[in-house]
């Protein structure tokens, strides 16, 4: 099947200061990379997870997607097709796609009502007839909300409330992929489930894709059929979410699983793996950017970028001493 | 397309319908409401309502004390207070609503551009604005009254242009930081257009603090007038604006206080007026603030 979105050695970098206070103060590169050499593909249907720690660039991948930050290298595909330049060129592929971010309320317009936000991508691409009255009861209904809720404004919603307005929105012009940016921040943890069994329902519905950004590696596990994981803007380690939470390849992604909760009083965890801070990202480390947290660092992580080396189904990983031993080192 | 006009515009009618309703359950909104509405009704009726002709000189009966004939007095030509003050309730608002009108519309143009436009839009409009800026807000009223003339046309470009840098600028800082905000990503992510967005999205969230400043500014704008008036640069008499009636009565006000009395209260009602009405205003286009009518 040929994916539906697939991004290519994708490079995003932002100015962090202009041409002439970069001259005056000596700064050679007056760029810092948010996003560098991610590739992935996204079959239809399915869901692809994004992990990582604040900062890692999981959020700009997602809003370069749909236009909102520009690419500096690379091509984003989406069916196929690659939208360059201006908003018209946008136009279809935010049509198709569609986008939650992480503030369930901040995320809606807060003068509108609960039926003028549901309904405005119909205002926006054309209603083309459509009763909105009517697409916004239904709406409603799919996300399992009471239709008197259309009157309200979003200070008037809780944030699990406000969070199934935002899944209704998002699902108005029948998209083939939502982009949901941490869809469970800031929720209790029974309303995060009923967040995530609604996404699951829709999506075996409606055959949605889902590209979930989280930190919440309990979610991810939860939801996603693949799973990337990010650090300083690059996918270290991606392929199928179970055989990397059965058996993590990369010392990053192995840190971060030891670092989860377990719900057994006994089992204290021995140590903490990761230790420090991720380094700024105007001053990247040289080689490998975990060396400087890593455990199994060796003399060559320091000077040498790890290349993505495959692993057994169409597993990758950035590393030099990866936990899996690699089939074949790729490019 | 007409259809759609019909069906929307009743429920349009009952939503400023409730609008006005909400603002009269408040009780300092209710009042500033019937005071400006008084103000308007005065102002827009003031032809049929006053007893005599404001401009009608009597020189036998000046300086006039109170009476049922003179309900405040006559000045020292004999004209009487009441006609003039209920007359000059006409220009006020003339002037009033007019630059304000128009300092706000610009304002809100400007500073949507400034906030939302592009880099260079908004570095020329702000120096634009600080060049009004620089010049004392005197200076430059009597630079433009001395080009084209006293007049109240004159009076009305004088206070447009000093205030559509401030309105401008308060939009302009609202929508800076507006813009940022997650609803805002939100409907760009879905292909809203900028002007969809300036006009849907961050005009209703910034336009609260103009509307109170602006309301407030009705009397100033009253004052201004009235100030131009009395140095002989606004309105031309005979015509009885409330400047020039504190400016007839200022001389006699040993003798007879009626006539300052007489242009002073409507200055102090209408800021009162205008001053309540914009707090209410305020309260009400914040959903968060709005109070449910019981």
């Amino acid at each position: 099947m040929s994916p539906l979105l697939e991004i290519r050695d994708l490079r995003i970098r932002f100015r962090v200061a202009g041409p002439i206070r970069a001259r005056l103060k000596g700064i050679d590169d007056p760029f810092l990379d948010a996003v560098l050499g991610v590739s992935f593909a996204l079959k239809p249907g399915s869901t692809f997870g994004l992990v990582g720690e604040s900062g890692s660039g999981k959020s700009t991948l997602a809003r370069a997607i749909v236009g909102l930050v520009p690419v500096h290298s690379g091509a984003i595909l989406f069916e196929g097709e690659e939208a360059k330049g201006g908003d018209s060129d946008f136009a279809t592929r935010r049509r198709h796609i569609a986008m939650m971010f992480q503030d369930p309320v901040g995320s809606l317009s807060p003068r509108l009502t609960v039926r003028a936000l549901i309904t405005e991508p119909f205002l926006i691409h054309g209603k083309d007839g459509r009763d909105l009255d009517a697409e916004a009861r239904r709406l409603l209904d799919m996300v399992g909300l009471p239709a008197n809720f259309a009157g309200r404004y979003p200070h008037e919603l809780s944030g699990g409330q406000a969070r199934r307005i935002g899944v209704a929105r998002a699902l108005a012009l029948a998209p083939k992929l939502i982009i949901a940016d941490e869809p469970t921040a800031g929720l209790d943890v029974s309303v995060q489930g009923e967040i995530l069994n609604l996404l699951v329902r829709l999506q075996r519905e409606l055959g949605l894709a889902y590209l979930i950004i989280t930190h919440n590696l309990a979610v991810i596990r939860h939801v996603s059929d693949e799973l990337a994981i990010m650090y300083m803007g690059r996918f270290v380690e991606q392929g199928a979410t179970r055989d990397i939470f059965e058996n993590p390849a990369h010392p990053y992604t192995h840190g971060l699983l030891a670092a989860q909760p377990l719900p057994d009083p006994d089992r204290r965890r021995a140590n903490v793996e990761l230790q420090g801070e991720v380094p700024s990202l105007a001053r990247r480390p040289k080689g490998c950017e975990f060396h400087t947290r890593c455990p199994r660092a060796i003399a060559r992580c320091r000077v040498e970028i790890p290349l993505p080396s495959r692993l057994d189904a169409g597993r990758l990983v950035r590393c030099h001493a990866p936990l899996v031993a690699p089939i074949a080192s790729t490019d | 397309m007409s259809a759609e006009v019909s069906r929307i515009a009743p429920a349009a009618a009952a939503r400023v319908g409730g609008f006005v309703r909400r603002i009269a359950a408040d009780p300092m909104g209710c009042l500033g409401l019937t005071l400006v509405t008084l103000l308007l009704f005065t102002g827009v009726f003031a032809d049929l309502l006053v007893p005599y002709d404001p401009i009608k000189i009597a020189v036998p009966e000046r300086l006039m004390d109170p009476s049922w004939a003179h309900p405040l007095g006559t000045d020292q030509l004999g004209r009487d207070v009441l006609s003039r003050v209920i007359k000059g309730s006409q220009i006020a608002l003339g002037v009033a609503v007019s630059a304000i009108t128009l300092s706000f519309a610009g304002g809100v143009i400007l500073g949507l551009l400034a906030g939302y436009g592009p880099r260079w839009l908004d570095n020329v409009l702000l120096l634009l604005f600080d060049a009004v800026y620089s010049f004392p807000s005197i200076m430059l009223a009597l630079a433009i009254i001395t080009l084209l003339g006293p007049s109240l046309g004159t009076v009305v470009l004088v206070v447009v242009i000093g205030s559509v840098p401030v309105y401008a600028r308060l939009i302009r800082t609202q929508t800076l930081t507006v813009k940022t905000s997650e609803f805002v990503l939100a409907e760009r992510s879905m292909g809203a257009g900028r002007f969809r967005i300036m006009a849907r999205h961050i005009l209703p969230n910034v336009i609260g603090p103009l509307l109170i400043v602006a309301s407030m500014d009705v009397p100033v704008v009253i004052t201004i007038e009235a100030g131009l008036s009395f140095l002989g640069l606004g309105v031309r008499p005979p015509a009885p604006s409330w400047g020039r009636i504190l400016n007839d009565g200022y001389t006699q006000i040993r003798d007879t206080p009626w006539i300052v009395i007489g242009g002073g209260i409507p200055l102090i009602v209408t800021t009162l007026g205008f001053t309540f009405l914009g707090e209410a205003l305020r309260d009400q286009l914040d959903p968060k603030l709005r109070k449910p009518v019981g």
